[in-house]
């Protein structure tokens, strides 16, 4: 899409739904009485198991289907199939290079740490380090966008019959809706089953409700992160670009058993490389709208501070 | 020696033993120090062990005056030392379980109680997890044309588990023990839904006649490879390569796993060797460790004698206090040597059945590699 559509006015991050599931009354509370339109491809071929979300719901819902849609794109259209599955392969390579790069400057970066030096010197070269992975990371965000790109541009995407066609049956199922819940799952399924029917410029006033991975979905960056692996150090690393419906912030769900807060070193590395974005953890029943661009009436969410610290999120000044 | 001791002993006998006992745990641990307690009368205590490299028998000493006995042994951090206390009252010994110590651990001849050294504890994805979602276990038996009877073993199916999809499959000898005293349902439980591996098929098998059937016996390697995996992929999703098939076993399971690798190259891209029972000579076929070993050397003198790269990758496990230590930390720069991606883990642990369940994620994780940094619910 050439233009990015305006940022829909109220888009609210939600922490995950299993086990403490506030999305009704946080719905609610919004006077959200429905239809609300359903993205579950997160969830892959279990994308139709959305009976328990239903009815936690309670009000008329609309599942869009879209991992059943890219499904139908694919066998219809052979030719986007294999320059998408191309496309794929490419950015797999893109993040297996940049994983390759990105190891080899964090490990500087903590041995650089456990250095003894003069404070001034060891200051300026951490941060000198700092830079060198926040260049790294905007240049695979940026690399990641242009494989994106181009591939949306040679294949025509927004015209083909086949996309142009669940398009508009998407378009006219958001239409009945005044909300767009999205649900978590597998974030790189979910993305691509996004941008393939290009549904942020479908969205026109609907309210936008996402959780989890749906909410590192629609921020402007999507970054994977574990910092306890069984496996490795646990290297957070930028997958690309979201969808940007909200801005400024890195969201991090499953704090609890994903992220080591206790740990200032990695809690500040993590901030200042997405700085002056706001690195987000969002615990299950942690909730927070952006109203317009501005974010209004946080709930239990923790940000990251470059310090080291956490703090609770509070209200901006408007 | 522990402080604790110490300050029981310093009070000399008028120290009161009941007051002293209350509120500590036992066994004792310092540090690298623990002091064993055990009370009672008897002519003999000792503590009975299956550490090697240190004397199997310790007595403990009475503190006089006193029906206390204790013993000061080093322990490592983060050991686990399986033991019993052997108590011998006139012309009659017995061997129990240390009845101050809660810690017990259990195998198919009984249960041990369990020194752990500072620091171990155990795993918590190794304890059922109430919001784990439970895979589904159910009893098989296929009929063996290899071994002219019927083999039995349970099939275990992911959480979830859509015919839409496709498996990787792991074949876990001694599979009932496995279940019974490493946990392996609730492991498997536990990893796929932590994410640390992706959702698999596991057959869990058995055999009648272990000591034979997985001392490289040839119907073992086409019971496993012939007959198992291709019924189950007639029945299941399953993928169809190498990196999708695992072979994992402990003790003389692990030289079933290797050896069926080596008899069928290629064809099981992934192994999980657990304290294998690799013994070998240097000259000779004579091990030090009986006829039933007389397979199993001769095997592993072959293989050492032209390894091959025979899987993809191989994850290696053994117990410092094992003395198949030796045995596994040889095999490890000659399976390197092939090619194939090795790792090798050692653990201050025994030849037992939690040494396996303690390492079981850290191999299964590094062969089956999960979708956790993907996947956000």
């Amino acid at each position: 899409m050439a233009t990015p559509a305006p940022r829909p006015r109220d888009v609210v991050l939600l922490g995950a739904q299993r086990f403490d599931s506030t999305l009704g009354s946080v719905v609610r509370g919004l006077e959200c009485d429905g239809p609300i339109a359903l993205i579950t491809a997160g969830w892959r071929d279990r994308e139709d198991e959305d009976e328990e979300l239903r009815n936690h719901l309670a009000c008329k819902t609309v599942n869009l289907r879209l991992y059943h849609r890219s499904d139908e794109v694919n066998a219809r259209d052979g030719d986007l199939a294999k320059a998408h599955r191309a496309k794929q392969t490419t950015l797999r390579h893109k993040q297996d290079f940049y994983r390759i790069r990105l190891e080899h400057e964090l490990a500087a970066n903590h041995v650089i740490r456990q250095r003894r030096a003069p404070a001034e010197v060891l200051m300026e070269e951490e941060g000198a380090s700092v830079a060198a992975i926040r260049a790294l990371d905007a240049y695979h965000l940026t690399q990641c966008e242009r494989v994106h790109q181009e591939f949306e541009q040679a294949e025509g995407l927004y015209e083909r019959p086949v996309i142009k066609e669940h398009r508009e049956q998407i378009a006219e199922a958001l239409a009945g809706c005044n909300a767009v819940a999205i649900a978590g799952g597998h974030v790189a399924a979910l993305l691509n089953r996004m941008r393939l029917f290009g549904i942020r410029e479908l969205l026109t006033d609907q309210r936008v409700f996402a959780w989890s991975g749906g909410g590192m979905v629609v921020s402007e960056r999507i970054v994977l992160f574990h910092d306890s692996p069984p496996q490795g150090p646990g290297a957070s690393e930028v997958l690309g670009s979201g969808l940007g419906l909200v801005p400024g912030v890195v969201v991090l769900p499953h704090p609890r058993t994903r992220l080591r807060l206790d740990d200032p070193g990695r809690v500040g590395l993590l901030a200042r490389r997405f700085d002056p974005a706001q690195c987000l953890a969002f615990p299950e029943g942690a909730h927070v709208t952006f109203h317009e661009g501005a974010l209004v009436r946080p709930s239990a969410i923790t940000r990251l501070c470059p310090d080291g610290s956490c703090t609770l999120l509070e209200e901006q000044p408007s | 020696m522990t402080s604790a001791i110490r300050e029981l002993l310093a009070a000399g006998p008028e120290a009161n033993i009941d007051e002293w006992m209350k509120g500590r745990s036992f066994p004792l641990v310092e540090g690298k120090n623990a002091t064993l307690v055990w009370r009672g009368d008897a002519d003999e205590v000792r503590l009975r062990h299956f550490i090697f490299g240190l004397e199997t028998s310790q007595p403990l000493a009475r503190i006089e005056g006193t029906n206390l006995w204790y013993l000061e042994v080093e322990i490592p951090p983060r050991s686990r030392v399986e033991y019993k206390l052997e108590v011998r009252r006139g012309d009659k010994n017995e061997w129990i379980r240390d009845p101050l110590n809660p810690h017990r651990a259990h195998d198919p001849f009984g249960a041990n109680s369990v020194l752990q050294g500072a620091g171990y504890e155990i795993p918590v994805w190794t304890r059922p997890d109430p919001k784990a979602r439970a895979g589904l276990l159910e009893p098989f038996s296929i009929h063996s044309e290899a071994f002219g009877e019927a083999r039995t073993g349970h099939l275990y199916l992911p959480p979830r588990f859509r015919k839409t999809r496709q498996y990787p499959l792991l074949v876990i000898h001694d599979g009932s023990d496995y279940m019974r005293f490493a946990g392996m349902k609730t492991v498997l439980d536990n990893l796929i839904e932590r994410l640390e591996i992706p959702a698999l098929v596991a057959v869990f098998i058995d055999s009648p006649d272990r000591l034979r059937e997985y001392a490289d016996d040839e119907r073992h390697a086409r019971f496993v490879t012939e007959e198992l995996s291709p019924r189950l992929a007639k029945r299941l999703p399953l993928l169809d390569t190498p990196k999708g098939r695992c072979l994992m076993g402990a003790s003389f399971g692990g030289v079933a796993a290797l050896s069926t690798a080596v008899r069928y190259p290629n064809y099981w891209g992934r192994l999980l060797l657990q304290s294998g029972s690799f013994a070998f000579t240097d000259i000779g076929h004579q091990n030090h460790r009986g006829p039933l070993f007389n397979p199993v050397v001769r095997f592993m003198n072959a293989f050492r004698e032209d390894p091959k790269a025979i899987s993809e990758r191989v994850f290696v496990s053994c117990g410092v206090y094992e003395s198949l230590i030796y045995e596994n930390r040889s095999l490890v720069p000659l399976l390197d040597e092939t090619g194939m991606q090795v790792r090798f883990v050692e653990a201050r642990d025994g030849h037992n059945w939690e040494n396996w369940r303690d390492r079981s994620r850290e191999g299964l994780s590094w062969l089956f590699p999960g979708p956790l940094l993907m996947i956000y619910e």
